[in-house]
């Protein structure tokens, strides 16, 4: 009766976790444009406008080009599935979930490769220009973005002897406060490269729609109504899914470690202030930076491998076998 | 398992590490007052790991390396350095690499390298530090491959500088810093180093017009006819 | 221990005092007399080492090995000096120089002198590095002196070098510090020569072997080692005759020395382990392919300068060979060769200088008919460079003859490598000489004053070497011998 109400109470939190992920994603976007309005000396708009935008567009009419193929109509409930389904494994409130055991980095990159697959298929799809365009810079940012993000995994993958997020976690919450050179390494390629995924200054600019500064929003112009809900809402939730990866990776105090109702809420309440802070310094950094030109953005990603590479190697050549 | 280790040999490594990240960046930026200031700031940090060593390890003349390096490196040659670059009218000097990504891929073949030529030393179970040996062997390496890959005068002349930089680090790291008398020499003859190369800089301008040395160029193996 | 304070510093005050001197008569004179004053305590340093072994003192140290050296670098100091005063002055006339550009000259050249007998003579490893340093620093404004773009460009090239070679240098010898740390009773002496040495078999073999790579590389790039020779024949060329006669005669020994000092250490170290001739070996294969690239490359040079450039590095990979093969007779016969190269090459580059005086040029292909023009300025080359070829009763000859049968003894095959090249140098020199010294004479070739006392006492000198040791040298090189490899040749 026990194991039964043991394994109850973890399949609901896994549930509650899917659902954490898709509710913070509109208030997270939300307070980073508060903020950036803020620094521009504006009120700006609420921080709940995101889930009136989405409401709004979920009752709109969804209009559909003549040209397009049926992957047109699928493409945005397969890159929602796909983004939502990766970002419920990675621990946000406690570690040990059952879901902990496909919360795999490899798997992760997987399902966000295939989401983002589709997407630049569906840009390509209705034979516009922007679309096309759109797609082609997405994938150049992606090809050089994906080897970053997998070197910076592996080098705290190498120090946990696991791919396995929940692992990684716990191996560094056992490590202590310990500065390495590794880990800080890693998080500098890491934010780069989360910079560059979701599609923020100074790599790609998520408030724009001229023709040259456009990579994400391209894609996405001839979606309308609920296939646009869904495309944006996938889009809030790989920027939380990335602030998770990086605030629990790195910073990993406050996670829940057991199933206790206080260790729920703080785990709770540290992730809320963990996204709230890394929010606030995404807005200054877009607000400080300016949108690189789009050849320049190999450059930025190369320094992105580069960091994560000598995280590698710091780790290999100064930590191990002192 | 990583056993841990005390704070100030952890702040080291982070150190060295930083030192070894600056030295990647001198290799491929393309400015050169901001590769200026990048030395500049290379040169802090070895500085300060010579304080944290001197800290960790009670070896109090390292204080007057630590200082000797900041006064001499930190300050003084990136000011030499600046005021060359002004008077030699460098100021938006913009020199790209020709390669870059062999360039930086052959570095990163250095620090590997460099970490299995000090292998041996390594295994032999001394202290800490010995693993920031590797990493001074590869700044020295790094500092070596800009002198060969950049064309630029003064570029040529900051790797030789980081070159300076990595065995300082190399001498702080493996074994606790030199005796003062041989400290002193080298870092005079930096400086009078640092000093001729500021003639030259204006010797090669007279002769050349221009500060590119791939341009230095007479004297070949097969030398023609000359006076 | 006086003499010895007294050789060291009458350079550095002299550096000094030629920095300060406005009138260019008087610092050719200054210079004059700083030299002499340095020679002769290196020859009162030379009889207090007879007398009594070692002079030890102020992190100095001075045994049979460094004292023969320290003679040799002031003597060819002082007849270098005897030959520069006019040819320079001539230079200044002419133009090719300022008068603060003659300032340099004569402060640099003291100064160089007192760097390299500090480096000969210090007991610290560190200090021997730092002023190695200094020795390239001094010399590097020299090189450029007549401030042409191709002496701009030798003398970068050496600077950038020399420099990284030396920063390689410096690496090995943090390594040596290392090893030392860890093998001695008071670390704070673990740059100590005299100490290491006697400590040798307790300093690590893997990180030892690792050092002396690194001070190989870097110490022989300032020996001119192919492949880190590049530097040399630009740098020995486009320098002013003087410049070029002390560089050749005396800064390449004091590297090749430093590499000898620490091969012992290594050799001490590596005793016992499984390969205990390692920087034998190292130092043979070097030598060797120094020896025959430069003998290969002397044929196709078309400057003079640059040429005897070439020659030297081949002398120095023939001397660098023999260190190699270890051994008394080999280092008998390398220890002689450089005192023999020093007087001969220096020599050579004296006449060298009058020719190209003469001729107004120092491309080969354009000096021609000296021995019709000033028959003693062609005799005196047709003979130096028979001397430096090797012919007998020259004392190369019997330097060179030691060392071929020292490498009979240890490994007959080179044997046969070493005399192909003998002889390709040979020709090389040859096949250059003959036109420039029977040649033709051009239109209004005239000859020049020329000052042939130094020439004529160093070839006198290396005359004598060959015909007739002196007992007295022969003892002293058989000392040094016995402080390098531990055993007698006589």
């Amino acid at each position: 009766m026990d194991h039964l109400l043991s394994q109850v109470t973890a399949w609901g939190l896994v549930l509650l976790q899917a659902l954490l992920y898709a509710v913070l994603g509109p208030l997270l976007v939300g307070w980073v444009r508060k903020v950036k309005a803020l620094l521009q000396n504006r009120r700006g708009a609420p921080v709940l406008q995101p889930y009136r935008d989405l409401r709004k567009l979920l009752v709109k009419e969804t209009r559909v080009a003549h040209t397009a193929s049926p992957l047109f109509r699928a493409a945005p409930y397969i890159v929602f599935v796909s983004t939502w389904l990766g970002a419920a494994t990675v621990p946000l409130i406690a570690v040990d979930l059952p879901t902990a055991a496909i919360a795999d980095i490899i798997v992760l990159v997987g399902l966000l490769a295939l989401g983002r697959f589709f997407l630049a298929l569906a840009g390509m799809d209705v034979g516009t220009a922007f679309g096309g365009m759109g797609a082609s810079r997405e994938m150049l940012v992606s090809a050089l973005a994906e080897p970053a993000m997998l070197m910076a995994i592996f080098t705290l993958a190498m120090g946990a002897h696991s791919t396995n997020l929940s692992t990684v976690i716990g191996h560094q919450l056992a490590g202590g406060l310990a500065l390495r050179p590794s880990i800080l390494f890693a998080l500098g390629g890491l934010t780069l490269v989360a910079i560059a995924e979701t599609g923020r200054i100074p790599v790609d600019n998520p408030a724009t729609h001229l023709e040259l500064t456009m990579i994400h929003e391209a894609m996405l112009l001839e979606y309308s109504g609920r296939h646009l809900a869904l495309m944006e809402w996938a889009a809030q939730i790989k920027l939380v899914l990335y602030g998770a990866l990086i605030a629990n990776i790195f910073f990993p105090w406050g996670i829940g470690e057991s199933f206790s109702p206080g260790s729920l809420a703080l785990g709770i309440g540290a992730i809320v202030a963990k996204l709230l802070l890394l929010g606030g310094a995404l807005a200054i950094a877009e607000s400080v930076l300016a949108k690189m030109r789009l050849f320049r953005a190999p450059a930025f990603l190369n320094l992105a491998l580069l960091l994560s590479l000598l995280g590698l190697l710091s780790h290999v050549i100064l930590e191990v076998g002192t | 398992m990583i056993a841990p280790l005390p704070l100030l040999q952890q702040l080291v490594l982070v150190l060295a590490a930083i030192v070894l990240l600056t030295s990647f960046v001198l290799l491929a930026q393309a400015r050169l007052i901001s590769a200026i200031h990048v030395f500049a700031w290379q040169g802090a940090l070895v500085a300060a790991v010579t304080a944290v060593v001197a800290a960790a390890g009670g070896a109090p003349h390292l204080y007057f390396s630590a200082v000797l390096t900041l006064g001499l490196k930190a300050l003084l040659i990136p000011w030499m350095l600046h005021r060359l670059a002004r008077r030699l009218e460098l100021d938006r000097h913009v020199e790209t690499l020709r390669l870059p990504t062999l360039v930086v891929m052959a570095a990163v073949a250095l620090v590997i390298f460099s970490y299995w030529l000090v292998l041996p030393m390594v295994q032999e179970g001394l202290a800490f530090t010995r693993n920031i040996v590797a990493v001074s062997l590869a700044v020295v390496l790094i500092g070596l491959l800009m002198m060969v890959f950049r064309q630029q005068a003064v570029a040529q002349v900051l790797g030789f500088m980081s070159m300076e930089n990595g065995l300082f680090l190399a001498a702080v790291s493996a074994t606790a810093g030199m005796p003062l008398v041989v400290e002193l020499g080298v870092a005079f003859d930096v400086l009078v180093a640092m000093v001729l190369f500021g003639v030259f800089f204006f010797q090669i301008r007279e002769s050349i017009e221009s500060l590119d040395v791939d341009r230095l160029n007479r004297l070949k193996e097969t030398a023609e006819e000359r006076e | 221990m006086t003499a010895l304070l007294v050789t060291l510093i009458a350079p550095a005050v002299g550096a000094v005092v030629l920095a300060l001197l406005r009138s260019l008569a008087l610092a050719g004179w200054v210079n004059l007399a700083v030299s002499t004053v340095s020679l002769g305590a290196a020859g009162a340093l030379a009889w207090s080492v007879a007398l009594h072994g070692e002079v030890v003192g102020l992190g100095l140290r001075v045994d049979d090995f460094n004292v023969y050296l320290v003679v040799l670098t002031a003597f060819v100091a002082l007849t270098t000096a005897i030959f520069s005063r006019p040819y320079m002055r001539h230079v200044c006339e002419r133009g090719m120089t300022s008068e603060g550009g003659m300032r340099v000259y004569h402060a640099m050249y003291q100064a160089f002198m007192f760097t390299m007998l500090l480096a000969l003579t210090t007991d610290n490893l560190g200090v021997l590095w730092v002023a190695v340093e200094g020795a390239t620093l001094a010399t590097v404004l020299l090189v450029s002196l007549y401030r042409t773009p191709e002496a701009v460009e030798a003398a970068w090239k050496y600077f950038i070098l020399c420099g990284v070679g030396i920063a390689l240098a410096l690496f090995g010898t943090v390594l040596t510090y290392f090893a030392a740390q860890h093998a001695m009773a008071d670390p704070a002496n673990g740059l100590t020569w005299s100490m290491l040495y006697r400590q040798a078999g307790s300093l690590h073999p893997v990180v030892m072997s690792i050092a002396f790579v690194f001070l190989l590389v870097g110490y022989g790039t300032k020996v001119g080692l192919v492949p880190m020779h590049q530097w040399l024949p630009d740098a020995h060329s486009e320098g002013p005759t003087p410049m070029s006669a002390v560089l050749s005669g005396l800064l390449l020994n004091v590297a090749l020395y430093a590499l000898v000092r620490l091969k012992m250490l290594v050799d001490g170290s590596l005793a016992g382990t499984q390969s205990p001739h390692l920087a034998g070996h190292l130092l043979m294969g070097f030598g060797l392919v120094s020896f025959l690239v430069a003998a290969l490359f002397l044929h196709r040079q078309r400057d003079i300068k640059r040429m005897f450039s070439y020659s030297s590095i081949e002398h120095m990979g023939l001397m660098t060979f023999g260190f190699g093969i270890g051994g008394p007779l080999a280092t008998f016969g390398a220890l002689l060769h450089m005192l023999v190269h020093s007087l001969t090459k220096s020599a050579i580059f004296v006449t060298v200088g009058h020719a190209t005086h003469i001729a107004g040029t120092q491309s080969i292909d354009h000096i021609r008919g000296l021995i019709r023009t000033q028959p003693v300025v062609g005799w005196s080359l047709l003979i130096a460079v028979a001397a430096i070829a090797g012919f007998p009763p020259f004392g190369v000859f019997t330097s060179e003859f030691l060392l071929l049968s020292a490498t009979m003894q240890a490994q007959p095959w080179l044997t046969l490598a070493l005399v192909t090249g003998l002889a390709v140098a040979f020709a090389g020199l040859f096949r250059h000489l003959q036109p420039m010294v029977y040649g033709g004479v051009p239109e209004g070739q005239k000859p020049v004053s020329a000052n042939m006392v130094p020439i004529a006492v160093h070839l006198g000198l290396v005359l004598w070497l060959g015909l007739a040791i002196p007992g007295y040298l022969a003892h002293w090189l058989d000392r040094a011998t016995q402080l390098i490899t531990g055993s007698h040749l006589l």
